[in-house]
């Protein structure tokens, strides 16, 4: 009896001391993240300035004269819009394919979700190479559309995956329901499931332009950089991850508080982002279907 | 009838976009395997690069890949040994014991710093973990360095890929029956033997390619890696050393490829090489899910 009372105790300590090593691990995973903003932000805020946003890099910008970043934040925001939009009209078609036409066909849904699984391991490096390979095939230089190509590929893969994990969870009745209404299979995904899903949609849209506006290693294949603001998307773009990599790597101090800026700016970018994420998430459904 | 006669039209185009995209989706990962092999054969042919040659001197030819591999393989273990603990100690607080209010505090915490661009982990890395660790080695070496080192890139790693994996970890937690948590306890176990001894048990294998997962992330991760790690071209010696991992290789060169000969097809026999590494990792994990979600029902 004792020898089990003893067990007992063991294992109450046991729950106790791994209970506060999880509490510390959760803790320590939270500190970080306000470590990393807090480090950014604290360097950053003290660069920025209106001259930054406002200006493209002058003459003798490199080596810490006058100018700003804005040819890189118009070609992020050129490019992200742009590639969400391309993947976007690619993706929910191949969504609401996946779930209606398919549906029944579950061997191979399964191929298919693996494969865009998949997709969305390879590395976006790998995918910059890729998009080099086809440039250097057809004789094209680096430019924005070129950039918009290779990004709206990576993010659709993450775009469909994430509309499909919601639309996957609709009821199987609504689509039997609609089709006995006499309205064709396609009709009923760009009509009622669209709507029912229309937060995981936002939501998706929103995740994948926080991806693409952040990518950095393809788009230094593929869009090339320029002090120029872009006015034409078969010139090179500046993005804002290459412009913080670049400065960065400056040893004159002016220019290195650029770089800091610039991820000032784009940790900003996207904290709103995903800020919006969590907002349009909750307020989108007023026309689902509640059961 | 003429409105019929439209949808019918209209079905057909939006159906025939619709298997275009996915068809062209499904062969694209073939598309960039044959392709890399393709622009990576010159080198493959010649014998010039061979995976486990040492040197690297594109200039005259040589392109051993073996520094650039065992960099890559040093960043991502140090990475998972710091990130795997915390994130299993982690995911298993949030789900077995947090109230929902913590939940609530911690999923955008996950959220947001998943959503981070790599390049701004990278900046933070230069501000706050390249002095830590120059510190660091200060204090067990007593030698100077830089702070560029394996160690450097290992820690950002580690971060990058916590809320990817801990979100995985999470999901997985959840799907588990809550039958089992129950059979434990009125067998009079205690929580936290439950836990250990069953739960545990039964999600080992999804836990393992949740980790095989953040393997394949790891390894492909470059601007971040690439601005810490000090980019030398050697086998490290110790994890205090620069090294040069595979994804910085290819984007730190692609200015110079098209000027030496045969160097642009030995960087595209990198980016192979990386792709084949991540595929296997990545695969694997997802059919090993594919199998542990089928054993759970």
């Amino acid at each position: 009896m004792k020898n089990l009372l003893d067990k007992k105790a063991r294992q109450k300590y046991e729950e106790k001391a791994m209970l506060w090593v999880m509490r510390f691990s959760t803790l320590l995973i939270i500190i970080t993240l306000c470590l990393i903003l807090l480090t950014i932000l604290k360097k950053g805020i003290g660069s920025l300035s209106w001259e930054i946003i406002s200006k493209t890099p002058k003459g003798g910008y490199y080596f810490g004269k006058d100018g700003g970043i804005l040819n890189a934040i118009m070609g992020s925001v050129y490019l992200a819009t742009g590639a969400t939009l391309l993947a976007f009209i690619i993706g929910l078609p191949v969504t609401i394919f996946m779930n209606t036409c398919m549906k029944r066909d579950k061997r191979t849904l399964y191929a298919v979700r693996f494969i865009l699984d998949v997709l969305t391991g390879i590395p976006s490096i790998v995918y910059g190479a890729f998009g080099f390979i086809i440039m250097i095939a057809l004789h094209v230089h680096a430019s924005l559309l070129c950039g918009i190509l290779v990004v709206s590929i990576i993010i659709l893969p993450v775009m469909i995956r994430s509309m499909d994990e919601a639309i996957n969870t609709v009821p199987q009745g609504l689509q039997e329901s609609s089709l006995s209404l006499g309205i064709t299979s396609v009709a009923y995904g760009y009509k009622v499931l669209c709507r029912q899903c229309l937060p995981a949609i936002v939501t998706a849209v929103l995740l994948a332009f926080g991806r693409a506006i952040g990518d950095a290693a393809s788009v230094l294949f593929t869009t090339g950089f320029t002090d120029n603001l872009p006015q034409n998307i078969t010139e090179p773009a500046a993005t804002l991850p290459l412009a913080i990599f670049f400065q960065l790597s400056s040893p004159i101090p002016e220019v290195q508080h650029r770089a800091y800026a610039a991820a000032t700016i784009l940790t900003m970018i996207i904290l709103i982002t995903s800020i919006m994420t969590r907002v349009t998430g909750k307020s989108c459904n007023k026309n689902a279907i509640k059961e | 009838m003429n409105s019929s006669r439209r949808t019918k039209i209209l079905e057909r185009i939006s159906t025939g976009w619709m298997k275009f995209w996915l068809v062209v989706l499904m062969l694209l990962p073939i598309l960039i395997i044959l392709g890399l092999i393709f622009r990576s054969m010159p080198v493959i042919h010649t014998g010039d690069a061979t995976i486990f040659g040492l040197s690297w001197r594109p200039s005259s030819g040589e392109f051993g890949f073996a520094p650039f591999i065992v960099s890559s393989l040093y960043v991502t273990i140090i990475a998972l040994i710091l990130a795997a603990p915390l994130c299993i100690s982690s995911g298993i607080f949030l789900c077995f014991y947090a109230k929902s209010s913590v939940i609530k505090i911690v999923q955008p915490v996950i959220d947001i710093l998943a959503g981070i661009p790599s390049v701004v982990y990278g900046v933070w890395g230069v501000l706050a973990i390249v002095p830590f660790v120059q510190n660091l080695n200060n204090l067990f070496t007593g030698s100077g360095g830089t702070g560029y080192s394996i160690f450097a890139g290992g820690i950002i790693l580690a971060v990058m890929i916590i809320p990817y994996i801990l979100n995985i970890l999470l999901e997985l937690f959840m799907a588990l029956p809550i039958q089992l948590q129950e059979a434990g306890l009125s067998l009079g176990a205690g929580k936290w033997y439950t836990i250990k001894r069953i739960i545990l048990k039964k999600a080992m294998p999804g836990i393992i390619s949740a980790i095989g997962l953040g393997v394949s992330r790891a390894f492909g991760e470059t601007m971040a890696v690439m601005m810490v790690v000090g980019n030398v071209a050697k086998i490290p010696e110790g994890i205090f050393q620069p090294g040069y991992p595979l994804p910085a290789l290819i984007a730190n060169n692609y200015g110079e490829m098209m000027s030496i000969p045969q160097y642009d097809a030995a960087l595209m026999m990198a980016a192979l090489i990386l792709l084949i590494i991540v595929l296997v990792f990545n695969m694997g994990s997802r059919i090993l899910t594919y199998h542990y979600e089928k054993s759970i029902g």
